[in-house]
């Protein structure tokens, strides 16, 4: 595995420079600049403590590898992404899941970030423990920042159990009507036409649950619903190929929705981060989250 | 009359008289003595003039002001904290949100409400009673502490170990920056575009701006809670017990840990059934369906019964559930009756290592001739010694320094970090060095210039400054309101 010296290394401290994961999301933010240098970050599990609920990686590990290692041991991080996404990735462009009402938001997931900066200097941002108030959370500011403050090398993420299991349910149901049946469900989804509801836990208070929606007309789907992955902004017109989140307002869709209007202070008070971070704008150059 | 005319000749107090009006506005010695101390154990500088705005548009006009005299500015709450956060240091004036205390709006159906800084955390919940939601971030103090003052110091408390501390129960904030400018960060439709500044800001301890109104997420009650309290013979078999607990996938609402010193103080007070004969007693908390509580209830005794146990209680009621908790919550004033001085620390460990940290903690407390108790939030390894202690006897004072430093340095050589819910403020600053390189705090300074760049907002706290500010003081009786 590529250490952090490495990666350091690759980054270098004058060119421009982005750091490639599986590219899946690869066109948010913007285009890249031309001639920007491309590197990988660390790939590889490099620690796991299930009784500490954390796991440590590189950023360059695919997700999907990393939810196998976690799901031997009934744990899993509350990020989403496609079969080729990296951990690096998904929480550069912040890739909460769809079952964030139960399970968090992807800025809940980076305890700690190894990070070489934009001077070509190693940082580490926030500490390897599951509570934290020691000095600014730099690890929320870099979740969904594109890589355009700091380029992460190697992270520290909090692991959850794993539900036992889980089930669809598919019909016609209000948010409240599906509230009343069911304590903390995962996700209540709408496509526009229908209510898709994710309830998690144990069999028997499943089965109880289920069998109360059922009542009210819903159905167990056979098959697991795909879910795009989430884009920033609320809903602004209809639901095409996608699905809003009932419990928190949030969109999945495979359309990134138009720039998400942000106002003229926190515009004014982005740009400094940005300048603070990124004096000369090396990182990820022609991309901005905003 | 005189002081009246005093009064109308300092223009900076005029300006905030004209800002806010006359009994909103205040200089009086007493008042700068009361505002001038938190709940820690920090003495810092005197507190400026002392301003209570009602809303955002005061508070931005108190900024304005404080930018115009070229002033530092401290906002306050209810001064509950223990890291001196809230501590002046030279005379910078205050922003006391005690009057903003208004719950604005409740949306049931969004499980959104917004509130002003100045609500008290136990007010939101008791106010949502009957809805079937309540506000997660439970501190000890809750009954006196503010929301503000939980989004400062992204506050926990003993159910944040499945719920999740303040920062995830935070969906947008209004502020006043440091150059008086007013912004929302984050939303309550979908999702927030840009960087995650909602994300940043709680945390802050008052040192990116003011939060003047928050929008906290609701949560809904639990259908079924199980409180359990189980009593060891030994502290290392119940910190060996939280360990297993949590490798095993278990993640309790609550498991909360007390030692025999805290117990021998507590249960006369709180009359909570706790064994005087137990070295440590822990009380988990389990809630959700049914058959999920009784699973997880099975599990957790099966741990414990493999690691020593005594009993494995389970409160039979609401009420047993309410006084096993009256006794942790109220455990910090208990305490106080023991000895006339204390110092609280706060400080994070990897659980795997409690039992061995917990047993440092006790030797190292020894060595200085001091007495240590242990109660805190052993699910999620935040540690709470607290030593207790009388001032007035000679070198006691510098005793309780150096005994704290080694228990700070045996959490960072572990893995630990330096707070796990009190904050930096004055008084962890000098540690930070420690956990952090130079080019760490580089990172976390660029992100506070960029909130603050005349660092005007609380300044002196949480980095490193060089500044003089801060002293530890001995505190001969616990300021109401404060709890571990």
């Amino acid at each position: 595995m590529k250490t952090m010296d490495e990666f350091t290394e690759d980054v270098g401290d004058t060119s421009f420079v982005s750091v490639r994961g599986g590219g899946t999301r690869w066109g948010l933010g913007g285009s890249l600049t031309e001639g920007t240098n491309e590197v990988e970050a660390p790939k590889g599990v490099i620690n796991f403590k299930p009784e500490e609920m954390i796991v440590r990686a590189g950023a360059g590990t695919k997700l999907s590898t990393l939810q196998n290692e976690l799901n031997d041991l009934k744990q899993e991080v509350a990020l989403a992404g496609f079969p080729d996404s990296t951990v690096g990735g998904s929480l550069a462009v912040g890739s909460s899941s769809h079952r964030r009402a139960r399970i968090g938001a992807a800025s809940d997931v980076l305890l700690q970030a190894d990070c070489v900066g934009a001077d070509g200097e190693q940082f580490v941002a926030g500490g390897p423990t599951v509570k934290n108030v020691t000095g600014y959370d730099i690890c929320r500011l870099l979740v969904s920042s594109l890589g355009t403050l700091a380029l992460m090398g190697v992270v520290t993420l909090r692991t959850r159990p794993k539900p036992e299991m889980g089930v669809w349910l598919k019909g016609e149901l209000l948010l409240e009507e599906i509230l009343r049946c069911c304590y903390r469900p995962a996700s209540v989804l709408h496509d526009g036409h229908n209510t898709f509801v994710l309830i998690e836990g144990y069999e028997k208070d499943l089965q109880k649950e289920s069998a109360s929606l059922e009542k009210l007309g819903m159905s167990v789907m056979e098959i697991d619903p795909i879910i795009p992955p989430l884009v920033k902004g609320a809903l602004q017109e209809n639901l095409d190929d996608g699905f809003l989140d009932l419990q928190t307002g949030a969109v999945y869709s495979n359309t990134p929705q138009e720039k998400v209007e942000i106002s003229e202070e926190v515009k004014l008070l982005s740009d400094r981060i940005k300048n603070n971070f990124d004096p000369t704008g090396r990182l990820n150059p022609g991309r901005r989250p905003y | 009359m005189r002081k009246r005319h005093q009064k109308l000749k300092d223009p900076l107090l005029k300006a905030l008289i004209r800002a806010l009006d006359e009994n909103r506005v205040t200089d009086g010695a007493s008042a700068r003595r009361i505002y001038s101390k938190d709940g820690s154990v920090m003495e810092g500088g005197r507190a400026g003039i002392i301003c209570f705005p009602e809303d955002t548009s005061e508070v931005a006009a108190c900024v304005s002001i404080a930018k115009e005299f070229d002033r530092e500015f401290v906002t306050r709450g209810a001064g509950t904290g223990l890291a001196g956060g809230s501590v002046p240091c030279n005379d910078p004036i205050m922003i006391v949100t005690t009057r903003m205390n208004k719950i604005i709006d409740v949306d049931l159906k969004k499980r959104i409400a917004w509130v002003q800084p100045g609500v008290v955390n136990l007010d939101l919940s008791n106010s949502l009673k009957g809805t079937g939601l309540h506000f997660a971030p439970d501190p000890s103090s809750q009954q006196a502490c503010t929301i503000g003052g939980n989004v400062a110091n992204n506050s926990g408390g003993p159910h944040c170990l499945a719920y999740g501390v303040t920062n995830s129960h935070v969906a947008a904030l209004e502020v006043v920056l440091p150059d008086a400018s007013i912004a929302q960060l984050g939303t309550i439709e979908g999702e927030a575009g840009g960087y995650d500044l909602r994300g940043v800001f709680v945390g802050g301890e008052g040192t990116l701006g003011v939060a003047t109104l928050i929008a906290v997420r609701l949560t809904e009650d639990p259908p079924e809670i199980a409180t359990l309290l189980l009593d060891f013979s030994k502290i290392t078999d119940a910190a060996e017990t939280v360990s297993q607990i949590i490798a095993n996938g278990v993640l309790p609402a609550a498991l909360e840990l007390m030692d025999r010193n805290v117990v021998a103080a507590v249960e006369p007070f709180a009359k909570a059934g706790y064994p005087l004969d137990a070295e440590a007693v822990l009380i988990a908390e389990v809630d959700g369906l049914p058959e999920g509580v009784s699973h997880e209830v099975n599990i957790i005794s099966e741990i414990a019964k493999n690691n020593g146990v005594r009993e494995v209680r389970m409160a039979a009621n609401e009420e047993e559930r309410e006084r096993i908790w009256k006794g942790r919550k109220s455990a910090f004033g208990a305490i106080a009756k023991i000895q006339p001085d204390y110092y609280l620390h706060d400080t994070v460990i990897p659980r795997g290592r409690l039992a061995e940290v917990i047993q440092k903690v006790y030797e190292i407390a020894e060595k200085y001739g001091l007495t240590v108790m242990n109660v805190f939030h052993a699910g999620d390894g935040n540690l709470h010694p607290l030593l207790v202690f009388d001032a007035r006897l000679p070198g006691t004072l510098e005793k309780v320094q150096r005994a704290g430093e080694e228990i700070v340095q045996i959490s960072l050589e572990v893995g630990g970090v330096l707070s796990g819910e009190h904050g930096i403020g004055l008084e962890k600053q000098r540690f930070m060095s420690q956990q952090f390189s130079e080019r760490d705090l580089e990172a976390q300074d660029a992100l506070r210039r960029s909130f603050d760049p005349e660092n005007r907002s609380n300044p002196h706290k949480v980095l490193p400054t060089g500044s003089s500010c801060g002293e530890m003081s001995s505190l001969n009786e616990i300021p109401e309101g404060v709890w571990i």
